[in-house]
């Protein structure tokens, strides 16, 4: 016969051992440390807006930031929500990200690697920012994509055209909405020969840094291809603002072309001293001399006034494409009204593409339940959507590119107003963009495994 | 040849703008003792003077016009320009048209007002301080000048373009017997030049010819011995110190057309103007220009392809290159011994 030897203190002590064994588990998968870098705890979500406040490329980073706070804005239930309205995936409701409040910090990259690793980093550290975007230089978004790698957190380029962004240099991490170099030549080459023959002499200024390189590479590629040739390629510094020691080469040279792979004000000053030093009126090999400028955006063609003119190049986007080229490109004419209506002119290619970039973000969040970057990346990964401005559009997994199709436009000869510079003359479809993730363009680079951080 | 002719003449406008903003920098440094780290600033001031003048001339109010949509599809507001109004739609086209030229007589009081009051409540305070702190105080106020224009004007570069007459190029090789074609040169950088050796022979003859130069240079000589013959020295060099600014700001209005302004374009070219000064001998007036136009010149030359290929990257560094063998050869620069400041 057993004897009983419970008593009051015992069966307390016994209790609070077993409870705490059975709560064990528990206690380690509920532990209040982050699961993730900058897990938000409270009602508000903060995200970083990284763009050039101050350089060559001030003019985008200007609009990339009033499309960042419209996006906010319509994310947080404000404005007339714009592409929120168009966009195919329909999760967003306008009560922020996942029932947080989303809030926003800004930083100044200066069109500098190393200022832009700086101003994320304190974003990431300091603000808790759980997203980093912007963007306007290919350095500035390889760095700041590198960065936001090691840190653990999601980077949603804005601005970047360089090949290697989602090349030798794209991360696991990091997503680019906005079309790339290879996309840019393979638009533009046909339309080139279609426009000034197969027999040309090319004569290239090209912007000393990765994305000048890789546009070069690309351009000088696709045009030869048909039978042009490339007389010279001149490395050009981010920091000229007088290019014309570069420009009077050109004129012996016995070059009937002059390619400028630069963006921005270096774009507008470069263009601007070859129209100065008389290349539209000249004629080499019984040719008009031609001038092509691969990347194109409104703010530049603003920046280069009369010079702009009859100048061809390639768009991610263009505010008319709605009107112009149909429902297809839905979302065009919502983003256009909301942007309008609240700063007074029409939104660029950038400011589109870092709109879409911020509503893109949101809604994987959302599809995905968590915060946490390698969920956010895999409802990323060959997501399909519409509605966002540029037709059907894919987010290839892998190597996070975006394929979609690709405008060539032209610099108005008689703009009727100063809206109105560019005329598009052709929309490729993405089938005539779109290139192996092997292209030997993209190749050297390892995409690696996602980084939630802490 | 023909390549090199190009590049000497590429070479001049740029060191037409060197050779100017030096010659302000060794006029403030000759007469004040100081060294001015804003001189670049009011260069850059100059260009947006021309920039404001073209914004003052293009004042415009908005007309309704219901047959034309805005981007949004809202009738039309087409600006109309009171200049256009009040003077006719030709005349006051041509006004707008000729906004950089006319940016000279609206710089020169501006200049010349910043110039006094910069010399009157700051750097004054300044002349018996070491040379460090001058170079401090006045780069601090360049640093200020910059953030208020990009506060008012952006970061962007505005274009400000030259009268239509002067757009487009010259065919400068037909004149020397070359194909057409071979020797081109934009209009507006031969008026630049031009322009640049009107305002140094004008600083030149005032200093030699004048009675008010005469004082300045014997007051830069000995300023102790003319302040004891009872002339107001220091005022005159005040209004030496306008007249610098006024040079810095007239090659800034010039230069507005060659490369749209912006709140940096200052600090692009104080830098290389302190080296031509430097190599020009500090103090030298003729030092200063010569070594302006010789070291533009050089520039150009060195952004030749054939140059580069052999010596890549030489166009970045060839000033500070030939201002070390200058220095190492001539310490005193190449005009230091017999300038100005000298006589």
């Amino acid at each position: 016969m057993s004897k009983s030897t419970l008593t009051r203190r015992g069966v307390l002590r016994s209790g609070a051992v077993a409870g705490a064994g059975v709560a064990l588990p528990t206690i380690f998968t509920s532990s209040p440390a982050s699961a993730f870098t900058n897990e938000p705890t409270g009602d508000t979500v903060t995200l970083g807006f990284n763009v050039p406040q101050t350089g060559p490329y001030a003019d985008e980073g200007a609009d990339e930031l009033r499309a960042f706070e419209l996006a906010v804005e319509h994310l947080n239930g404000g404005g007339d929500g714009g592409m929120l309205q168009t966009f195919s995936s329909k999760v967003l409701d306008g009560t922020g990200i996942l029932g947080k409040k989303v809030t926003y910090v800004t930083g100044d990259t200066q069109t500098k690697s190393d200022a832009a690793r700086a101003t994320a980093k304190s974003m990431i550290e300091k603000d808790g920012a759980v997203m980093i975007s912007g963007g306007s230089s290919s350095g500035v978004a390889v760095a700041v994509q590198g960065l936001c790698q090691e840190a653990g957190v999601i980077f949603m380029a804005g601005l970047t055209h360089s090949n290697d962004t989602t090349g030798k240099d794209k991360k696991a991490n990091g997503f680019r909405h906005f079309f790339n170099a290879y996309m840019s030549a393979a638009a533009l080459a046909p339309v080139l020969s279609k426009l000034y023959g197969n027999d040309r002499r090319a004569y290239h200024l090209t912007a000393d840094y990765t994305w000048g390189w890789t546009q070069q590479e690309s351009i000088a590629a696709a045009t030869e291809a048909p039978g042009w040739q490339t007389v010279e390629n001149v490395l050009t510094p981010l920091a000229q603002t007088d290019f014309s020691s570069y420009i009077a080469p050109v004129l012996n040279s016995g070059a009937d072309v002059l390619v400028l792979n630069h963006y921005g004000g270096n774009m507008v000053n470069s263009l601007t001293n070859a129209v100065q030093f008389g290349l539209r009126e000249k004629q080499v090999n019984g040719k008009n001399f031609e001038i092509v400028v691969p990347l194109y955006s409104e703010l530049m063609a603003k920046g280069a006034g009369k010079n702009i003119a009859g100048i061809v190049g390639s768009q991610n986007w263009d505010w008319k494409l709605e009107n112009e080229k149909g429902a297809k490109y839905a979302g065009t004419n919502a983003f256009v009204k909301s942007f309008g209506e609240k700063f007074g002119f029409p939104p660029s290619q950038a400011a589109q593409t870092c709109y879409a970039q911020t509503l893109l973000y949101a809604d994987a969040v959302t599809r995905a339940g968590s915060f946490n970057p390698c969920a956010v990346g895999e409802a990323l990964q060959d997501f399909a959507f519409d509605g966002l401005g540029n037709g059907p559009t894919t987010y290839r997994a892998s190597d996070h590119q975006c394929f979609k199709d690709v405008l060539v436009v032209r610099g108005a000869e008689n703009p009727e107003d100063e809206y109105h510079l560019v005329e598009i003359i052709e929309v490729t479809p993405v089938e005539q963009v779109t290139y192996d993730a092997e292209h030997p363009m993209f190749a050297g680079g390892n995409l690696g495994s996602c980084n939630a951080g802490v | 040849m023909d390549a090199i002719i190009l590049q000497i003449l590429n070479g001049l406008d740029k060191g037409s703008a060197y050779a100017l903003i030096a010659l302000g920098l060794t006029l403030i440094f000759g007469t004040l003792g100081v060294v001015n780290f804003a001189h670049g600033a009011l260069f850059m001031i100059g260009a947006f003077c021309a920039v404001t003048l073209n914004r003052i001339l293009t004042l415009s109010h908005q007309v309704l016009d219901e047959s034309r949509k805005d981007f949004l599809g809202n009738p039309l507001k087409v600006d109309v320009p009171y200049v256009t109004e009040w003077f006719g739609d030709q005349a006051g086209a041509a006004i707008i048209d000729w906004a950089v030229p006319l940016a000279i007589l609206f710089s020169i009081p501006v200049m010349i007002l910043i110039g006094v009051i910069m010399e009157r409540g700051l750097i004054k305070h300044f002349y018996r301080r070491p040379h460090a702190d001058q170079i401090l105080v006045t780069f601090g106020l360049a640093i200020v000048l910059q953030e208020i224009i990009k506060y008012f004007y952006g970061a962007n570069p505005i274009p400000t373009p030259a009268p239509d007459v002067f757009r487009g190029s010259f065919d400068f090789g037909v004149l020397l017997g070359f194909d057409p074609n071979v020797i081109i040169y934009p209009y507006w950088r031969l008026v630049y030049f031009a322009f640049a050796a009107l305002i140094i022979g004008g600083v030149f003859a005032f200093l030699q010819f004048t009675t008010f130069g005469m004082v300045v240079r014997a007051g830069m000589a000995d300023r102790e011995t003319v302040g004891l013959l009872g002339i107001n020295i220091d005022r005159r060099f005040t209004i030496m110190f306008g007249l610098a600014a006024a040079v810095a700001g007239l090659a800034g209005v010039m230069y507005a057309p060659i490369n749209s302004p912006n709140y940096h374009m200052g600090m692009d070219f104080l830098v290389l103007s302190f080296v031509v000064v430097v190599v020009g001998g500090m103090g030298s007036l003729p030092g200063a220009v010569l070594a302006g136009f010789v070291l533009g010149i050089l520039e150009s030359f060195a952004s030749m392809n054939e140059i580069k290929s052999i010596l890549p990257g030489i166009d970045q560094i060839i000033i500070y290159l030939v201002a070390i063998i200058i220095l190492l050869t001539r310490p005193r620069g190449l005009m230091g011994r017999k300038g100005v400041m000298e006589d």
